[in-house]
């Protein structure tokens, strides 16, 4: 039998398995009532559209995992809203069962990084597009104060030279500067960057993330507070230096 | 130029009428045609706190609607011939303002007037915001308390992106803080924030600090704003307020607890 033309050679593989790691957005189920769930993901969506549209996002069922489900109308939900449902994980066997029947992945509840690599092309195919264009994003600058339920969104760097208040949202694709108070929240590398880092000169903030990986008030060190800090991510951990 | 003065809050029971009506008949006292608008569609109190109650008989509902003219619906004060009150409707709700409504008013105002001053009522809804929303100059109202200090930056935000000043691209809003109820003896107990704890949350121009006094309440209670009872010590704080407002260099007083004598002590003040 004759083998195909274009045959490849034994030494040059038309293709390898490497492990790759991807930060995408969890989406942390507390309800299964789909109406309420699709409400406030499209309310979410509007405050964010660039963040949101044609993001993949990962189901995580661990919270209502005893309830009923209907897993098919979420999905179609979901992806209806602008967003790609390329995973789920936590949940019952049922709703895995379910998630296979409409060939979602499921995934591995304590990881998803450690995606098995037959799951890892899937994710990687629907991954937003957008941080091809990151390095050419130039910076915002704000020199005002950021008040109280404001939300401010850069595509590059972020900097501010006056406060943020609590109740404030900042965001930014890159880095963060805060050249006063942050007291709000603050969100540096928001589509993934984990080398993204938050830098403010008072650190009194409710909330700091970096590529999704991030830290309540509650939960800051007492030596971090109310001095200069920079926060960066060092292997998937949210480190606080004082600078 | 008339300059329109927007009294905000965000929250509700700080002062702003009080404060309205007294500033409002401060500048008035100094010789300046002022027009004070009640934008609490409603809930109308300014004219309570103005006493002129029993003199409405069109509102700024009618006026929008062109069911009156400004002239039928404005009120002469009768104890300052340079002051105005144009008084809510309390049959009607926020819904009945419209922007469009409320720029006319205020533009045939500005026509005549030096100040127009507009009582803002609480909450971030339509009616605080059309009353903001044509604003030159801001008073956001404060307490010394943590909620009302968090309501007043969300204000300053939308001060600062919603206003016409904003959408227009002009030069912002001027903001200023008037810090009212202040209790300088519980202050010193912890009880209360101080004026530099507020200052270091909301880092805003502080045009005034009013103390806590009981002279508020019955000023309110007799329809005499309380500017007018001039050995009060919140009558004299807005004195201070809009003389520093019309550019006057003045001292901050009621900060401190004033050191009272033994006479004093004894007898009471």
């Amino acid at each position: 039998m004759p083998t195909n033309a274009q045959s490849t050679t034994e030494d040059s593989p038309a293709f390898e398995f490497k492990s790759g790691v991807i930060t995408i957005p969890v989406l942390n189920l507390f309800s299964t009532d789909i109406n309420v769930i699709t409400h406030q993901l499209r309310e979410k969506i509007k405050q964010a559209p660039e963040f949101f549209t044609n993001s993949s996002t990962l189901l995580d069922l661990s919270a209502i995992q005893e309830k009923e489900l209907n897993l098919t109308l979420l999905v179609d939900a979901i992806n209806n809203s602008s967003m790609r449902v390329v995973g789920v994980r936590g949940g019952s066997s049922l709703q895995h069962q379910t998630a296979k029947e409409l060939m979602i992945p499921v995934m591995a509840t304590q990881n998803v990084s450690t995606a098995k690599p037959t799951e890892q092309p899937k994710v990687t195919h629907s991954a937003p597009v957008e941080p091809k264009n990151l390095p050419a994003a130039p910076s915002t600058i704000i020199n005002q104060p950021v008040r109280s339920g404001q939300r401010i969104y850069a595509k590059g760097d972020l900097i501010i030279t006056a406060q943020v208040s609590p109740g404030a949202e900042i965001m930014a694709e890159g880095n963060i500067h805060v050249y006063g108070s942050l007291r709000g929240r603050a969100l540096a590398g928001v589509l993934g960057d984990e080398q993204a880092s938050i830098f403010c000169s008072d650190l009194q903030a409710e909330l700091v993330s970096i590529a999704g990986n991030y830290r309540i008030s509650e939960d800051l060190d007492d030596s971090n507070r109310n001095v200069p800090v920079q926060i960066y991510l060092n292997n998937q951990a949210l480190i606080i230096k004082n600078i | 130029m008339a300059r329109i003065i927007v009294v905000t809050s965000g929250k509700g029971g700080v002062g702003k009428t009080t404060t309205s009506a007294a500033i409002a008949m401060g500048l008035a006292k100094k010789g300046h045609k002022t027009a004070v608008i009640d934008f609490d569609v409603g809930l109308r109190n300014l004219d309570l706190i103005l006493g002129c109650e029993r003199r409405v008989v069109y509102d700024f509902v009618n006026v929008i609607n062109e069911e009156a003219t400004l002239n039928q619906a404005l009120i002469k004060d009768k104890r300052c011939s340079q002051l105005y009150i144009l008084p809510a409707s309390q049959t009607r709700d926020k819904d009945a303002l419209t922007q469009e409504g409320v720029g006319k008013v205020l533009d045939e105002l500005a026509k005549t007037f030096k100040y127009i001053v507009c009582d803002s009522p609480a909450g971030i809804e339509r009616g605080a915001n059309l009353a903001m929303y044509f604003a030159d100059d801001a008073f956001v109202v404060t307490n010394p308390e943590v909620s009302s200090v968090r309501d007043s930056d969300r204000m300053l935000g939308i001060l600062s992106s919603k206003s016409r000043r904003a959408e227009q691209g002009d030069e912002p809003i001027k903001e200023y803080l008037l810090l009212s109820r202040y209790d300088p003896k519980r202050v010193k107990l912890g009880a209360m924030l101080s004026v530099e704890d507020v200052q270091d949350i909301l880092s805003l121009h502080l045009l005034g600090v009013i103390p806590e006094s009981q002279s508020v309440l019955s000023a309110s209670n007799a329809g005499e704003p309380v500017i007018l009872d001039s050995d009060s010590d919140a009558g004299q704080a807005y004195s201070d307020v809009v003389d520093r407002y019309l550019g006057e260099d003045k001292p901050h007083r009621f900060i401190d607890e004033d050191k009272k004598g033994l006479f004093k002590r004894l007898f009471g003040s």
